[in-house]
């Protein structure tokens, strides 16, 4: 059921924002798209902190703009995670985490500790912020949205200001957020492999509109729109590792239409995985290839083919079994293969990306 | 004993005029500085102007303005007199509101500087915590501009400490009434008493040079920390 719908117009004289979404009830939306598409003034228009001249918004039925309402951002039960962590510099931790908690209804407060567990922040909370690394502070800022008991979390791109080796110590706060959450999360991005490993929905956003909005799986093979995406364009399958080559040390994933090695990640056979295959890294040929270093090979039959950014290259998606591929070839050999919409064709991928 | 009991009261009532007219700034110049960081309202700029107007004034000019406004034809003479408290000039809360006029800038200015320091975000995140906006004021906006305020408490202090000229036209020089330490140091050395106006200049120089040391040492010590 959609629980969010958001309508907005709003026209400043170097940008316009013209959206119509209805957006799911759970799960993590990934708002995506370059800097300047909209994603994050759609996201504080949906807090209220820009106002759109003409909006609607209504969550779980409450009305929170129409032409006449106007909800006013500390009314809207919502938790919002700022780019930079944006704590309060002359509160504790701790203070930081119970100013929200204090001013909500006390029947609505929930333990603070669930939301200190699940970031790990059991340690800091008697330290200023200025004495945080920036991962700490982001992870105590996430905590803070949390601890209002939010009936809707809203994240604008939480990890852009930091380090990769940062990012490597929140996603997996942030994966174990998407595992216990039972409120939708709205993720604002430009990150394709954050989306690729949080995200449930996507909503593609270009130059102040949605390009597409859709299951993540479905968007990502989506052949008009993996242009959009450049080097990153690529499908996502879900998973389950099967197998586990100890000798070898890779791993056998499989997915509705067949399997794929990867490296061993010491995950246990049975559990559930996210593959994330790039459309640079998948290859076809018309034959069954013996000797080559490829590990991965599957047959499949070619669904459609689409121009790409550059062109001399072509996007093929490729059905295998319930899944489909999408690989990047160049059109001289898609014409040398005589590759075309239900030709039988072998696929062999380079590298999958395995995410928890 | 150094002071004579004239200097020690001039200093008294100087003091006493001092912490009132900071006291009352701090109630009456804090919205104001409020307001003018946060408005988007095009009369920002005529606002700002009107208070930054003692800065450039020549304080016989103010004095002058003050005088006729608070004088029996004057519409805060009328309206303090249908109040029943008479006429202030040549008063000492003739010359409070005279000073408050007078140290305004210096109270707003720095006030509202660190109020636009903090730029939007901080009362943003309140926003998203559930704060009313008078909520932020209170829990985020002022604890935060803290420092600005403690600047602006401390100028507005000396400021008031040191002006003559607006006393001068306001309040006369009245013993134990109007006669401050600036007015008494221009008696002493109008009766050529040198020594006297030397030991009560050297007080005058001596504590502003202490007040403007610890506000120095105090701001460099905040620009080390952050």
């Amino acid at each position: 059921m959609d629980t969010l719908s958001a309508r907005f117009q709003l026209n400043w004289p170097s940008f316009q924002l013209k959206v119509d979404l209805q957006l799911p009830g759970r799960g993590v939306t990934a708002l995506f798209g370059h800097s300047g598409s909209g994603k994050t003034t759609l996201l504080r228009c949906i807090a209220g902190l820009e106002r759109a001249q003409r909006g609607f918004v209504s969550f779980k039925g409450e009305i929170w703009q129409d032409a006449k309402i106007w909800l006013p951002t500390y009314r809207r039960p919502l938790g919002y995670v700022f780019q930079e962590a944006s704590l309060f510099p002359h509160l504790s931790v701790l203070g930081n985490l119970r100013y929200g908690m204090n001013r909500i209804a006390v029947a609505e407060r929930r333990s603070l500790d669930q939301a200190i567990e699940l970031l790990g922040i059991e340690h800091l909370l008697e330290r200023k912020p200025a004495r945080l690394s920036g991962g700490e502070r982001q992870r105590v800022g996430i905590a803070r949205a949390l601890a209002v008991s939010p009936r809707i979390l809203l994240m604008d791109e939480p990890l852009a200001a930091l380090d990769l080796k940062r990012k490597q110590e929140i996603l997996p706060y942030l994966e174990r957020l998407h595992d216990t959450l039972e409120i939708p999360v709205l993720y604002v991005s430009h990150a394709p492999d954050e989306v690729a490993r949080l995200a449930d929905h996507l909503v593609v956003m270009e130059g102040g509109r949605v390009l597409a909005s859709g299951a993540l799986t479905e968007t990502l093979a989506r052949l008009d729109l993996p242009i959009r995406l450049g080097e990153d364009a690529g499908v996502v399958l879900d998973a389950t590792i099967v197998e586990r080559d100890t000798q070898w040390q890779l791993a056998r994933a499989e997915f509705a239409g067949g399997s794929l090695w990867s490296r061993d990640h010491g995950l246990a056979i049975g559990r559930r995985v996210r593959m994330r295959v790039l459309a640079r890294d998948v290859s076809l040929s018309t034959e069954h290839q013996e000797n080559t270093s490829i590990l991965n090979l599957l047959s499949g039959v070619v669904d459609a083919v689409a121009d790409d950014d550059h062109a001399g290259l072509a996007l093929v998606r490729v059905q295998i079994g319930a899944s489909v591929l999408i690989a990047r070839v160049t059109k001289r050999s898609a014409a040398a293969l005589g590759i075309a919409a239900g030709r039988q064709i072998w696929v062999q991928v380079k590298s999958v990306a395995v995410m928890e | 004993m150094l002071l004579s009991a004239d200097d020690l009261q001039a200093i008294w009532l100087t003091l006493r005029l001092a912490g009132i007219v900071t006291a009352i700034l701090l109630v009456i110049g804090t919205p104001v500085a409020w307001w003018l960081a946060q408005t988007r309202s095009r009369w920002k700029g005529p606002i700002s102007a009107v208070v930054a107007l003692p800065l450039v004034l020549p304080p016989s000019v103010l004095g002058f303005y003050l005088l006729l406004a608070l004088g029996p034809s004057g519409w805060i003479g009328q309206l303090t007199q249908s109040l029943g408290i008479g006429l202030l000039p040549f008063t000492f809360w003739g010359l409070v509101v005279a000073s408050v006029f007078y140290s305004f800038p210096f109270m707003v200015q720095p006030v509202q500087n660190a109020f636009e320091a903090l730029g939007e975000r901080p009362l943003e995140v309140a926003a998203t915590l559930r704060a009313s906006p008078l909520d932020t004021f209170f829990t985020v906006a002022l604890p935060l501009a803290l420092p600005g305020f403690l600047t602006a408490g401390i100028l507005t202090f000396a400021h008031t400490v040191g002006e003559f000229g607006v006393v001068l036209m306001i309040g006369g020089n009245i013993p134990e009434i109007t006669r401050v330490v600036s007015v008494q140091i221009y008696d002493h050395v109008e009766a050529m008493e040198y020594a006297d106006a030397h030991r009560l200049a050297a007080v005058m120089l001596i504590f502003s040079f202490l007040v403007l040391l610890a506000l120095y040492v105090w701001q460099h010590r905040g620009q080390r920390r952050t």
